[in-house]
């Protein structure tokens, strides 16, 4: 009796042992891993780009999606083979340290305001950004903030340099640092009717709107670019080169630049390639 | 709250319509979540019950030690991990950053304490009670253990199902080690998070409705296989 009591005990084991081991099996194929943003993970982007590439080329893709400061630490720390993400300066940091191989525009879009239909700071219609922050210092009005090292919150940090405001003397009251992704930012300024700085792609997947609305858009200093570069096997020497290069190639590549022109939510194109080739 | 019933609604269509993406997704959560009790049983179990029957110098240290990092906050055992297996960290060369085995390591740091410390009191109950008993019967304190473990088995499966509950409900973890990455790493609790992040809260509600569900049905599972090996064992 107790022999099979045993037995039963040890199958469960056995069970659950083989339970692990079939993910594992699942995972052993080609791949690489790109470090990448919310935003181009939330917006959708993703999902109807990757499947075109996994298909042309049999590599999955498996990304990763961090702030940008994240994604690029991420790259120093070797734990990606690619980084596509939306921080120009950055970027060109990571390059210098040796840790990128070479950087590709790959595609644009545009940061926008948003903020309450009643619009505290009187700032709607406008298209002069720096301006509307100005404004919304002066009266202050509540502000959410990523503030989470992010692509997006690296702009907003330099657009509040540009309009010669320090956004810290504003802590505490008006000016709130949710430390968190795009989406929950929204989530939070949507609930506390605040405005906040977001690209495009995000606000238009985003559902939780509330009485949000588009304040200010059209600056040309409100351009967003995405870049794209391999991971430098010379430092990591694991990073997957043929691989990676091949993505960042398709990306850049005539049928790679189509098919983000091709994304749109609803008639709105989300995403404008434009790699320089 | 308007909220609610959406969110009920889609609850229902996740059920129902039996989407394969969220297929595997429930089923990479019971994976992972599972391996880890089952592998934090392995360890703590013993290590609590050693502890319960054996006398030895920062015991009473040990055991508040370990009652204490119950309370270990998913996000740091994350982050912990996430340092040991970044490929700039020691088991870097590993290479197993973002898979299922990294979570399965991360929710199994996180749960050996809370089954280490639950069974640990359990098992020194038990042995309050029956030591004298088991030494005039002249059993070793670790043949005693074994005895006690299988005397106090039905309430050491309660505090397995505590170790699984932890682990399939926590996010912090998994998030950090596994990436959330779609199709490989992502599992109901991430995806709740995603869906938040993607302000579809309705979504995200019904996700956590099917996880709760989900959570129930083990449970019943469960208490039916103890009511059974009760009625058959005594």
């Amino acid at each position: 009796m107790a022999l099979s009591r045993r037995n039963v005990i040890a199958a469960a084991i056995a069970a659950f042992a083989l339970l692990g081991l079939q993910g594992t099996a699942a995972a052993q194929k080609n791949f690489i891993t790109v470090a990448s943003t919310t935003s181009t993970e939330q917006s959708g982007l993703f999902k109807h780009l990757l499947p075109v590439f996994e298909k042309k080329t049999g590599t999955q893709v498996r990304v990763v999606a961090l702030g940008t400061g994240q994604a690029l630490d991420m790259a120093r720390r070797g734990d990606a083979d690619v980084v596509f993400v939306h921080d120009k300066p950055a970027e060109e940091k990571l390059l210098a340290e040796g840790f990128g191989v070479q950087r590709f525009d790959v595609m644009y879009n545009d940061f926008v305001l948003v903020g309450p239909k009643n619009d505290p700071a009187r700032i709607a219609g406008s298209k002069d950004i720096v301006d509307a922050y100005k404004k919304i210092a002066a009266g202050g009005a509540p502000f959410a903030s990523r503030g989470d090292r992010s692509g997006t919150h690296a702009a907003e940090l330099r657009l509040w340099k540009d309009a010669g405001i320090d956004p810290n003397t504003g802590k505490g009251s008006w000016y709130r640092e949710t430390g968190s992704g795009m989406g929950p930012t929204l989530n939070t300024a949507s609930a506390m009717n605040a405005y906040a700085f977001t690209d495009r792609g995000t606000w238009l997947s985003f559902k939780n709107r509330g009485d949000l609305v588009i304040e200010v858009e059209g600056d040309k200093k409100l351009f967003n670019q995405y870049g794209v570069m391999l991971v430098n096997p010379a430092k990591h020497p694991h990073v997957k080169k043929e691989l990676g290069q091949a993505f960042v190639d398709w990306m850049i590549s005539p049928e790679g630049q189509l098919t983000i022109a091709a994304y749109k939510i609803g008639p709105d194109q989300l995403f404008f390639p434009n790699a320089k080739r | 709250m308007t909220g609610l019933g959406e969110a009920f609604g889609a609850a229902w269509v996740l059920v129902t319509g039996l989407d394969p993406g969220l297929a595997r997704i429930v089923l990479l959560s019971l994976q992972v979540s599972l391996s880890a009790a089952v592998a934090a049983t392995l360890i703590g179990l013993p290590l609590g019950a050693a502890i319960a029957v054996e006398r030895f110098p920062g015991r009473q240290l040990l055991i508040v030690l370990l009652n204490a990092l119950m309370g270990l906050p998913p996000v740091v055992v994350g982050l912990l991990i996430y340092l040991l297996l970044s490929r700039a960290g020691p088991l870097g060369s590993l290479g197993i950053l973002f898979t299922p085995e990294a979570m399965v390591i991360a929710q199994t740091v996180l749960i050996v304490p809370i089954i280490a410390a639950l069974s640990r009191q359990t098992i020194e109950d038990a042995w309050r009670e029956y030591s004298e008993q088991l030494r005039s019967l002249g059993a070793r304190r670790l043949r005693a253990a074994w005895t006690l473990i299988w005397d106090t088995r039905f309430s050491l499966l309660t505090i397995l199902l505590a170790g699984f509950g932890r682990a399939a409900a926590e996010v912090g973890a998994v998030m950090i080690v596994g990436g959330n990455i779609d199709g490989v790493t992502r599992v109901m609790t991430t995806t709740i998070a995603l869906e938040t992040s993607k302000g579809d809260l309705p979504l995200a509600l019904g996700l956590g409705i099917v996880l709760i569900m989900l959570v129930i049905v083990l449970n019943a599972l469960a208490a039916l296989i103890r009511e059974v090996a009760q009625r058959r064992y005594g």
